[in-house]
């Protein structure tokens, strides 16, 4: 396999944009990232498009109508969450694999107001729905209960998740393309509205539009490109599934499979955890970020708790160690489904390459960052870039 | 006769209640069934399979009837949810004496109780009964199982 480099990004600020059009979303966040890379649609030789909710709406190849039809291959991609960083790592799989030397990998979402995804079945007949009769399959009942593991086995509080969502409601007051920048106490998270225990209000993503575009390049494209830009490496790419397990019928296991790709990860980046600068991780539900400390391998089996209450995850401007979600994180930044894989990579790079759309909170000498996605039911997706 | 039979119970079971999953079984006394995997004992609440995801193998399979009594592992409580459903109630993964989980609501437990204490509902054992949850299009009582603090 080829080394593979990001060479351009893109990413529109994540909101609600009712009068937009997913190619228009996508192609907006297409163009700026061939902008960054110097680059025209001319010179892309492959295209793989995220979206979820309208996986048969062929946006690869809308988008291709929308900024250039050059008759390149595209694929459209759908893997739940993980949609935007697996259509990533397939534009990172064609270039490593030397099936082209430079390719686009682009996330686009329109979801509007649309609310409480998931717990659906039950056929036609609505009388058997098992939502809300069955217990929940909703996305705050699957990641508050991942949440409540934590607390079952380690006495864990909902005081310390209601800690991240602090931290990450902070940080996204720095980030121009967070969806939310309102700081707030911990009193306000903890008096918030509960949606479903342990998680209120200000512990769950939101629903919004949003896209995100990367382009990827051979080593050799790099060197002609870049103009002695410093450009990061894509120093591992990994997706897995999760194992069976005896609960899988009840409760998704969020952990395993994420334990799963940061080993391999890892491995194949030649790092540990305690090499990263910054961590970008999944954070639908501030439940979800507390179990990802330890399945990242970013403070013990455990220690979660003892993680946050001594800093940890917080931007080091703030005091903090060990980085977590500088962007805001899903819970301020937002949760556009497609774009958001390809949008924490985006943030992963200006870190590493000091890009001006970091400024405000660049977290000082980066060198490795850390990617994460998990989506049911479930696909768990790693990045590691490197400079 | 035994055609009779058949015919007869079909015509019951046309017109008596539903259970709102294929693994809920109303006679004779409600119950759930899974499907066991011969090889590794892998238990399903699919009513078919085809291989087992744990071994690998293709079964055999089995119907195992399943207990009607465990422990509660997690919950939430459910505070927003789809129109009709009444909130806040407790969604719970209850763990069953055979090693087999399953989702469903708990009732007779405060979900008030249940936030202010979590630790008060872990482990706590339960057991299944069975309610009416309302009626489909063509008029039969659809019935869900769901658990209450064993008595």
């Amino acid at each position: 396999m080829r080394n593979v480099y990001v060479l351009g990004t893109g990413m529109i600020k994540f909101g609600r944009y009712p009068e937009k059009t997913v190619p228009e979303l996508g192609g907006d966040a297409v163009l700026t990232a061939l902008g960054d890379a110097g680059i025209g649609m001319d010179k892309v030789e492959f295209l793989a498009c995220g979206n979820f909710g309208q996986a048969n709406a062929s946006y690869a190849q809308r988008i291709l109508q929308t900024v250039g039809q050059t008759g390149i291959p595209a694929i459209n991609v759908a893997n739940a969450c993980a949609t935007g960083s697996t259509a990533f790592r397939e534009a990172y799989l064609s270039v490593a694999a030397g099936l082209s030397d430079i390719a686009v990998a682009v996330g686009v979402e329109q979801m509007g107001k649309q609310g409480l995804l998931g717990g659906g079945g039950g056929g036609s007949d609505p009388a058997y729905s098992p939502e809300g009769k069955l217990g929940s399959g909703l996305m705050p009942a699957v990641f508050g209960q991942a949440g409540m593991e934590h607390m079952r086995k380690y006495g864990t509080t909902l005081a310390h998740m209601a800690k991240i969502a602090v931290k990450s409601h902070k940080h996204a007051t720095k980030n121009p393309f967070a969806q939310y920048r309102t700081e707030v106490s911990l009193e306000d998270v903890v008096n918030a509205r509960m949606v479903a225990y342990p998680n209120t209000l200000f512990m769950c993503c939101p629903t919004g539009d949003g896209a995100a575009a990367a382009v990827l390049v051979s080593e050799e494209k790099m060197k002609q490109l870049a103009g002695g830009r410093k450009r990061a490496r894509v120093a591992a790419s990994v997706l897995t599934t999760d194992p069976y397990t005896a609960r899988d019928a009840a409760l998704p296991d969020v952990s395993t499979l994420t334990r799963t790709a940061a080993k391999q990860a890892y491995e194949a980046a030649g790092i540990g955890p305690e090499d990263l600068s910054l961590t970008e991780l999944h954070d639908c539900f501030a439940s979800a970020e507390l179990v990802h400390y330890e399945n990242l391998y970013l403070c013990k089996e455990g220690e979660a708790g003892k993680f946050i209450d001594e800093g940890g995850g917080q931007h080091p401007g703030l005091g903090g160690k060990v980085p977590v979600n500088v962007s805001g994180g899903l819970l301020s930044k937002g949760h556009p489904i497609g774009a958001t894989g390809v949008a924490n990579i985006c943030e992963v790079v200006w870190h590493l390459t000091q890009d001006e759309r970091a400024r405000e909170r660049q977290v000082p000498n980066a060198k490795v960052g850390l990617a994460h996605v998990i989506g049911l039911a479930s696909a768990c997706t790693i990045n590691i870039l490197t400079v | 006769m035994a055609e009779q039979a058949k015919v007869q119970d079909a015509k019951a079971a046309d017109s008596g209640p539903r259970p709102i999953v294929p693994f809920l079984k109303l006679e004779p006394k409600p119950h759930l069934v899974g499907k066991k995997c011969g090889k590794c004992g892998a238990t399903y609440l699919s009513p078919t399979r085809i291989a087992c995801a744990q071994c690998l193998s293709k079964g055999p399979f089995s119907d195992a009837t399943l207990p009607d009594h465990g422990k509660v592992h997690v919950f939430s409580v459910i505070h927003q949810s789809f129109p009709g459903i009444k909130t806040p109630y407790i969604t719970a993964i209850i763990d069953l004496a055979d090693g087999v989980s399953v989702r469903a609501n708990v009732i007779d437990f405060s979900p008030e109780a249940a936030e202010k204490d979590p630790h008060s509902l872990f482990d706590l054992p339960v057991e299944m009964v069975t309610e009416v949850v309302g009626k489909d299009r063509e008029g039969h009582d659809v019935v869900r199982f769901c658990y209450r603090p064993k008595k």
